[in-house]
């Protein structure tokens, strides 16, 4: 592997910058004549606007403009675009609600912009933004969707009777009943995955330029996919043709999926610039804007059951599941509670026959879409509780039923869509379980007894899929985009080698692993590898990163076009050392022929591709190769978590006591950069499992919208944790990568609620395990709600 | 209005501000060190933090004008003769950041806790002082250790 | 933020002056409370009147078991004298359990004293302590004066200069934190004096910091944690909100009451 290479744990190429404070994040980005942007925005959940009387906003001193929702829709400015169709059962296609990027004549969350203020400084925008007035008319609102489904709830879209957008299912109905019919016992489970607010801890921002002679616009954003942003704001949101937009997504402080969307703030300030002749504007938000429009995730309302024979062997699973998706659908919330989530309700199990039935519901909320894990974290939560209670009911260990259940035999055909290329469920499990001394937890639950505290186990099995695609199948399912992903690998004369990728990197250190391909490959130092991303005018086109696909998309796309940087650099050195091309190595920065002394440094052939004067007949010069890479088939991690708590019954406070992660990713690249990974994901996991939840009142206000209401993890919170990885490599893809982003957050909070609801001794429990809910369950008391107040 | 002067990074700087005018953005804005962040509008996050007279303060609470004749040290200042500090090495060896964002906020809590607590400091007393710094990436695992080793390396 | 103006004070009377003429004025120490509320836009006070640059109103003093602490004197002053610590190691306690360390190092126990937020941790040891509250006018004992949420005995141009204190011969503080703020869902301040033992409780009360009586004639009659046990913490006067019902919060009282008499010293 060499020190930079395949499986080292290279420090981060990109640190020197952020640890020197010398990152450039959108906000830090200043250009002359820059304007700032403030939106006036809905306090109510549901209104319809009466009127705007921008008169006294714009006397304001330093007042450019106050623009609005039917100055917006009069430019021909498109609506905001969900761009993945999802059909019902019945074949209609989803009903989608018009989403102005200003409202126009209702307002349908609390947060919802009304008008964008373009003034000379931010405290004079948002000076103005206060001061322009807007007259409501304030309709009845609804926040939970198994209420938004009840008939006589407030109707937020008139494309959406009854609220519902669509009622889709997966899996055979007919055999699945016919299952439970001969079932020797029949597991039920009422669930609830609460609301989350992302949180990247950079707030979301947009610099616009606009240069008027080339009528030209720039746009500087936290995005995690600047390609598609500009594709989206171009052919969809009609800002402008590509070709006169670039998009540029520099520094970006975390994503977690919240920054892969594209939001009203970028499209009001590039219309905005754009209509006024400005030559700048920026907006940046504030953290409680960030809770106000950021796109949620999860809420999910389910009921499931589970079918075994007499054996403890699972015969059938069905799901019924309600999803709320806000006030508007936003870029690819169709796709996260279906084909992100029903098709991993196998989980790691040998299950004959599955039927899932997914409603998915508008209401007066913010709108929600994927967020780290997307749809994966709502079925192995589903999964996993349903296991451990499983185990519980029948009397079996859970670990025991699990190994019951699991699949061994590869690939493997699940009843909702996905075929296992390859796992190994068992080593996971062991590794976890060893880790995690699980044979001594009786001991230890007797120790903390005699302490008067209750201790507890639990644990989770997930798989999850990565890479989405390949894309005529993602296609087949509705993706309005395909799911592969570009590189350009190009080889400067002097042997240093720069990789243009169409991933984005937001925190995971693509600069350091991407180079480690090349290290690897050439034996050249990382130093002499540059990654270029982010950069619509740089990198053609890309996908970006989400869905942890960097590492088996992103890279494989790279491999590909090294792949072809290594045969052309084969072909000449060939060529000037007269040897047979099946005979040259590449090795430690030099060209060798095998068996031989004859040998060129490696900036020898590189330098030869560009003088163009020995090259082999009808060779075109340069040393530059691109590859697209389109994935034959989804990835998938796998692995166990196990949580161990202990729980104060007089206060209900839960400290987790040990946490183990044992994950099969497939080939690593970076163990470092892998282990950080999960790290974060298990710690929003947790987040989701203990702190983190968005709760609104009856009338649609977002009451946890600040630090001080929505529990953010803090250090105090949270253990160390211990990491091992198991690896089967992934069989479709060139490096074996299965991906590792998400696992953290997927397959974390079962195992902490399976942990909690072993030492409290109840099932019916809902997340987030807050002392006050846990103290509750503990007496027996309230807190059950399983609809919950979203 | 009012005329402040404050050392910046060692250098002496002056202005004249607006007195509602927060010191992070007199840093950020009004002298381009955009190493110090916000993130927070509740003063929890410590994206913004920063040294006033070599104690850690919070920078989106605290004015310009409140920092008037004070000494202010940023993430750009505390490298020395071009070396990183300390604890600045120690986040980039233990893979103390991932987006980099809370970043300069953990170093120089980080070097505060040091102030308070000595070179040798253990996981519960990292994980308590933590408390005004929120990081979203990393799950706090490798922060404690960054600090932890960063704290060890001061000592030398 | 709305504009404002700031003007330091360099003495007591100077800041009061300085505030007879403002016309919607606050007074500012460390400003860890009003510039976030000012920030939100949902304080605009026309003028801030800091005071820490007046002199003698910092520092914290004991003499034996007279403790005197200054307005200014910030959380971490508090958290870390080595004097307060040997006379009443509690209220040293209290203050490291405030904020972080950076609110710690600009935050005072004057500011939070005179803000009286209902979920502040000074308040109940106040009242426990049977502390004077000083201000530039008068004394006021702790009992008078704080007189409900966010509301004190204070006028308008009036300054809190300190605190002052007979130390008890133990004292506890407990506090469970609310998750997300980390302010006091509950904190109970216990103190057994020479002539009784006192118990204040904040965060939990819809009426702000208070003495719990019946807790003190319990202790009064049998100074132990089990003392309590017969007793309940009326639920219709507590607080309830996402964080917490109000039975929730009613246990926690009796818990953090116990925790407190178990671990006074």
């Amino acid at each position: 592997m060499g020190v930079e290479g395949i499986g080292a744990r290279v420090v981060r190429k990109e640190d020197k910058r952020f640890i020197t404070g010398k990152g450039r994040y959108t906000d830090d980005h200043k250009v002359a004549g820059m304007m700032h942007a403030a939106f006036v925005r809905s306090p109510h959940a549901h209104a319809k606007i009466k009127g705007i009387n921008k008169s006294a906003a714009e006397a304001m001193s330093g007042v450019e403009a106050v623009l609005d929702g039917k100055q917006l829709t009069g430019d021909a400015i498109g609506n905001i675009i969900c761009g993945w169709m999802v059909h019902s059962k019945d074949g209609s296609p989803m009903n989608m609600g018009a989403w102005s990027a200003l409202a126009t004549e209702t307002v349908r969350y609390v947060g919802d912009a009304v008008c964008i203020v373009i003034a000379e400084t931010l405290e004079e925008a948002k000076a103005a933004a206060e001061a322009v007035e807007v007259n409501y008319d304030v309709l009845d609102a609804v926040v939970k969707a198994t209420d938004a489904l009840k008939d006589g709830a407030p109707q937020l879209h008139p494309e959406a009777k009854n609220n519902l957008i669509f009622d889709w299912e997966i899996g055979e109905e007919e055999a699945t009943d016919a299952a439970f019919n001969k079932a020797a016992k029949v597991v039920e489970l009422d669930i609830r995955n609460n609301r989350l607010v992302p949180n990247p801890m950079e707030p979301r921002a947009a610099l616009v330029q606009y240069d008027t002679a080339e009528d030209h616009l720039t746009l500087h954003t936290t995005s995690q996919n600047p390609h598609v942003a500009r594709l989206v704001l171009s052919a969809f949101y009609n800002v402008a043709p590509e070709h006169k937009l670039r998009v540029i997504a520099p520094d970006v402080g975390g994503g977690f999926g919240a920054k892969i969307y594209i939001y009203p703030e970028e499209i009001a300030c590039l219309w905005a610039a754009k209509r006024l002749g400005v030559s700048a504007i920026k907006w940046t938000a504030d953290r409680t804007e960030a809770f106000l429009t950021d796109a949620h995730g999860r809420d999910h309302v389910s009921k499931a059951k589970m079918a075994f024979d007499k054996d403890n062997k699972i015969i059938g699973f069905k799901i019924e599941t309600v999803a709320n998706l806000g006030a508007y659908m936003s870029l690819f919330s169709s796709a996260t509670p279906t084909y992100l989530y029903a098709t991993l309700l196998s989980g790691q199990y040998n299950i004959p026959t599955i039927h899932a039935n997914v409603k998915t519901v508008y209401t007066n909320t913010v709108p929600v879409d994927a967020y780290r894990g997307a749809g994966r974290p709502e079925a192995t939560f589903l999964v996993e509780r349903m296991m451990t209670k499983a185990a519980r009911e029948l009397g079996e260990d859970p670990a025991e039923l699990r190994r019951k259940n699991f699949i061994r035999s590869f690939p493997h055909q699940t009843p909702v869509i996905m075929n296992y290329d390859t796992g190994d469920f068992d080593a996971s499990l062991d590794a976890a379980m060893e880790a995690a001394d699980y044979k001594g937890f009786a001991k230890r639950r007797d120790e903390a007894e005699s302490r008067g505290k209750k201790r507890g186990i639990g644990m989770s099995c997930y798989i999850e899929a990565c890479g989405i695609a390949p894309s005529a199948a993602v296609g087949s399912l509705g993706a309005g985009v395909g799911l592969w992903e570009s590189a350009e690998v190009r080889v400067n004369p002097v042997g240093t080698v720069e990789i243009l990728t169409g991933s984005h990197s937001h925190g995971q250190g693509h600069e350091t692993t991407f180079a480690q391909l090349v290290s690897d490959r050439f034996g050249l130092p990382g130093e002499n590898v540059q990654i270029v991303h982010g950069d619509t005018d740089k990198v053609q086109f890309g996908m970006g990163t989400y869905g942890s696909r960097s590492g088996a998309v992103g890279m494989s796309a790279i491999v590909k076009a090294l792949d072809k940087v290594e045969a052309k650099a084969k072909k000449i050195a060939a060529h000037l050392l007269e040897a047979a091309e099946g005979d040259i190595e590449i090795k430690d920065g030099e060209v060798l022929v095998k068996g031989t002394d004859k040998k060129l440094a490696w900036h020898e052939v590189c330098l030869g591709a560009y003088t163009g004067h020995n090259l082999p007949e009808g060779m075109e010069p340069g040393l530059k190769e691109g590859a697209f890479y389109d994935p034959a088939n989804f990835t998938f991690p796998a692995g166990c978590y196990i949580c161990e708590v202990e729980i104060d019954p007089d206060t209900g406070t839960t400290e987790i006591v040990q946490f183990v992660a044992a994950d099969d990713f497939g080939q690593i690249i970076n163990p470092m950069i892998v282990e950080g990974q999960v790290h974060g994901g298990v710690a929003q996991g947790i987040g989701q499992a203990m702190m983190e939840n968005a709760v609104y009142d009856d009338e649609g206000q977002l009451i946890s919208a600040s630090y001080m209401d929505y529990q953010m993890p803090r250090a105090g919170d949270l253990p160390s944790f211990q990491v091992s990885h198991q690896t089967t490599p992934c069989t479709t893809n060139p490096l074996g990568i299965k991906g590792c982003g998400e696992a953290g957050a997927i397959g974390s909070p079962p195992a902490v609620i399976n942990a909690i609801t072993d030492a409290i001794g109840t099932e019916r429990f809902v997340m987030p395990a807050t002392p006050h809910r846990v103290w509750q369950a503990i007496n027996g008391g309230e807190g059950h709600d399983i609809a919950g107040a979203t | 209005m009012s005329k402040v002067n404050i050392t910046v990074n060692g250098k002496a700087t002056s202005a004249t501000v607006e007195d509602r005018l927060l010191l992070v953005d007199y840093l950020r804005e009004g002298r381009n060190l955009t190493g110090t962040h916000v993130g927070c509008d509740t003063s929890q996050c410590g994206a913004c933090l920063v040294m006033v007279d070599g104690k850690a303060v919070k920078a989106c609470t605290m004015l310009a004008v409140q920092a008037d004749g004070t000494e202010v040290q940023t993430i750009e200042g505390i490298a020395t003769d071009g070396n990183l500090h300390p604890m600045q090495e120690a986040f980039r060896e233990n893979h103390g950041l991932q987006c980099g964002f809370c970043t300069p906020g953990m170093i120089m809590t980080g070097i505060d806790m040091v102030n308070r607590h000595g070179t040798d400091l253990d996981e519960k007393t990292i994980r308590e002082d933590l408390e005004g710094n929120i990081c979203r990436c990393t799950g706090y695992h490798n922060i404690v250790k960054s600090i932890a080793a960063g704290a060890k390396a001061m000592a030398n | 933020m709305y504009e404002t103006i700031y003007a330091r004070a360099d003495s007591v009377s100077d800041a009061a002056s300085k505030m007879g003429s403002a016309g919607d004025g606050k007074y500012i120490s460390g400003g860890m409370t009003l510039l976030p509320t000012m920030k939100q836009r949902l304080a605009a006070p026309d003028a801030l009147i800091d005071l820490t640059s007046i002199g003698d109103m910092g520092g914290v003093d004991s003499s034996g078991r007279s403790v005197k602490i200054g307005a200014l004197a910030t959380h971490n002053e508090v958290n870390s004298s080595s004097a307060l610590r040997s006379a009443c190691p509690a209220l040293a306690d209290l203050a490291g359990w405030i904020g972080d360390p950076a609110v710690r190092y600009r935050g005072t126990i004057g500011g939070s004293i005179a803000n009286n937020d209902p979920a502040a941790d000074y308040p109940s040891a106040m009242l426990a302590l049977g502390a004077t509250i000083h201000t530039n006018s008068r004394e006021i004992s702790a009992d008078d004066f704080f007189t409900g949420m966010f509301e004190t005995a204070l006028s308008d141009e009036e300054i809190v200069t300190g605190i002052s204190f007979n130390a008890p011969e133990k004292c506890s503080y407990e506090k469970f934190r609310n998750p997300a703020s980390r302010y006091a869902m509950a904190g109970v301040f216990v103190a057994k004096h020479a002539d009784g033992v006192r118990v204040g409780v904040t965060g939990a009360s819809q009426g702000g910091a208070y003495r719990w009586t019946e807790a003190e004639d319990a202790l009064n009659a049998n100074w132990s944690p089990d003392a309590l046990d017969g007793l309940a913490v009326d639920e219709g006067d507590m607080l309830s909100d996402i964080h917490a019902t109000a039975a929730y919060r009613a246990n926690l009282v009796k818990v953090m009451a116990k925790r407190a008499v178990a671990g006074a010293k």
